[in-house]
């Protein structure tokens, strides 16, 4: 016969196995959940990782439609269109291209290849110059790459790249600041924090909404949030150029705003990442040079 | 001639009766529409997607049709023992060989007429223009390099057992032709001997139906109207491979035991 102290003693073995057994399974639970939250999207759920691939195949597609057809395929030298033109034509994307833009088929290999030439397109154009038609007036045909890059966005949220050229050519070329405004903060939604977002908007409150106090909060919370990288990749130049843009962008700021030490303290923050730092010791020179002005100049009569 | 256009005349009302026409016609125009009906950042003017879709379509579709029509011409007379009674008649088996040829040549066309018709009030609705020639141009070369579809898979039935090997043999080695026939001469110069001259000698044969298929780029983007020249000398071009794909089919056929 066990005693009523057996049963106590089981009991609370139990609910210590209980408690183990709890304490094992919450954290593999709180990660399924995770996982569960973060494939959400049908594309994540129908296409798993492979939908980056397709998100980078139609963000391809939309610098196809920007130069209205004619582009490289893996066949021919893509060495100038490295960097997506319509992301390089924004401003804010380090351009990696080299070689020539419009040669890239080079000479016609035989009698077929010349004749099926004229069945293509020929020539280097871009949508926001007027595109085939060369129209400048046409210039919001640009208008022609947002489908592919809005699905690219849907497939991939955490290509930055999507949502700062999309807003960019929105704001710019379209005049639909609400919705290149909309479009930023979804982007901002995926990516928390993102620098190149962040800037980018700033660029739409300064540029578009001519709101300066707003752009220089929003790009020193983009200059607040960049972390460098080590190493010499091209990660580390994208990273080192977008720091670079919104520095110096700050600094302009700061020098229309009058605020001298302010903005050459930013211009030498940029100064630190930058390719060219001495365009940029030479702005510097120019603000001290303008500061030194003000300090020796005599006093103005007074009356 | 008029034993020609008889049985010309029966292969065009065997595509109106069957539905394939019907079907793939409803589910372009389907597709097309939901994709327009996607709002992108409210602008009602953005269409180069739209046209780029529909065109892939109607060349899916009009592939579809001219391959499974002619593909069972001959076999389905054949099934249904009605290739003897027909060649009873005063018909030579050449004049039956070009009569399905030209039956479903032309039905390719008709329905090519009714696509183009639908792609271009789609594109107008959206960019207010009618840029008619071009249309023309892109479907004359279309209904030219159906031409060459249509004799090869003729040229097929005769030669493969079913017509669904026929069909998928035609599909697969015009679909290689549409996207790595322009790139074969690239891709020769690259190789040793002797798989150059392989390549290269490929390069030359094959008929090169990736011409009016990539024209369908200059329609999207708005390109300006190639030269006429260039578009007959095209014509040619195809007419001359979809000749000699039937020349070797009535060659063929002439030798052919028929039970």
């Amino acid at each position: 016969m066990n005693s009523p102290r057996t049963f106590s003693l089981l009991l609370l073995a139990l609910l210590i196995f209980c408690f183990g057994v709890a304490a094992g399974l919450q954290p593999r639970f709180r990660l399924l959940e995770n996982q569960r939250h973060q494939s959400n999207n049908f594309f994540s759920l129908l296409l798993g990782d492979s939908r980056r691939m397709f998100a980078n195949s139609f963000y391809v597609k939309a610098d196809e439609y920007y130069h209205s057809g004619f582009y490289p395929t893996i066949f021919d030298n893509n060495g100038a269109f490295k960097t997506a033109h319509m992301a390089e034509d924004t401003g804010a994307v380090n351009s990696k291209n080299h070689g020539e833009e419009t040669g890239f088929m080079g000479a016609p290999r035989d009698w077929l290849d010349a004749f099926g030439r004229h069945f293509i397109p020929n020539r280097h154009t871009h949508l926001d110059e007027g595109g085939a038609a060369g129209d400048l007036s046409g210039s919001d045909q640009v208008r022609e790459i947002l489908p592919w890059l809005k699905l690219s966005a849907e497939l991939d949220p955490q290509n930055v790249q999507n949502y700062t050229v999309t807003a960019y050519w929105l704001r710019q070329r379209m005049h639909k600041t609400a919705e290149a405004n909309q479009v930023l903060l979804e982007g901002l939604r995926e990516n928390p924090g993102s620098c190149d977002i962040l800037f980018e908007l700033g660029r739409l409150y300064a540029e578009s909404n001519h709101d300066t106090n707003r752009a220089e909060n929003v790009w020193i919370a983009a200059a607040k949030n960049w972390q460098p990288i080590e190493g010499d990749s091209d990660a580390k130049y994208a990273n080192d150029f977008i720091y670079e843009k919104i520095t110096t962008h700050l600094g302009e700021a700061e020098l229309n705003a009058g605020h001298w030490p302010q903005a050459i303290q930013w211009f030498q923050a940029a100064q630190k990442v930058s390719n060219t730092p001495n365009a940029l010791q030479e702005l510097i020179d120019g603000v001290q040079a303008k500061m030194a002005a003000q300090t020796n100049a005599p006093a103005a009569p007074t009356r | 001639m008029r034993n020609v256009f008889a049985v010309a005349g029966i292969v065009i009302k065997e595509l109106y009766r069957r539905k394939d026409f019907y079907v793939l016609f409803i589910l372009t125009v389907l597709i097309c529409l939901v994709m327009a009906s996607v709002n992108i950042f409210n602008d009602k003017q953005i269409v180069r997607y739209l046209k780029e879709l529909c065109l892939l379509l109607i060349w899916v579709s009009s592939l579809v049709i001219a391959i499974t029509t002619t593909a069972r011409q001959i076999p389905a007379e054949r099934e249904q023992r009605t290739l003897l009674p027909l060649l009873a008649k005063p018909l030579t088996r050449t004049q039956l060989i070009f009569g399905k040829f030209l039956g479903c040549w032309i039905a390719c066309g008709l329905v090519l007429v009714c696509f183009y018709f639908a792609f271009s009030v789609l594109a107008a609705s959206r960019d207010h223009a009618w840029p008619l020639l071009n249309y023309f141009q892109a479907a004359f070369l279309h209904w030219i390099m159906l031409g060459v579809v249509v004799a090869m898979a003729l040229l097929g039935s005769l030669v493969f057992a079913a017509p669904s090997s026929n069909s998928t043999i035609c599909f697969v080695v015009i679909a290689t032709i549409l996207t790595v026939g322009r790139y074969l001469d690239a891709v020769a110069v690259a190789q040793p001997e002797p798989f150059r001259s392989i390549i290269y000698t490929v390069y030359f044969a094959i008929p090169h139906l990736e011409i009016p298929f990539e024209l369908r780029n200059l329609i999207v983007h708005d390109w300006p109207l190639i030269g006429w020249n260039f578009v007959a000398l095209d014509a040619l071009y195809l007419l001359a491979y979809a000749a000699a794909f039937l020349v070797a089919a009535c060659l063929i056929f002439r030798r052919k035991p028929l039970n």
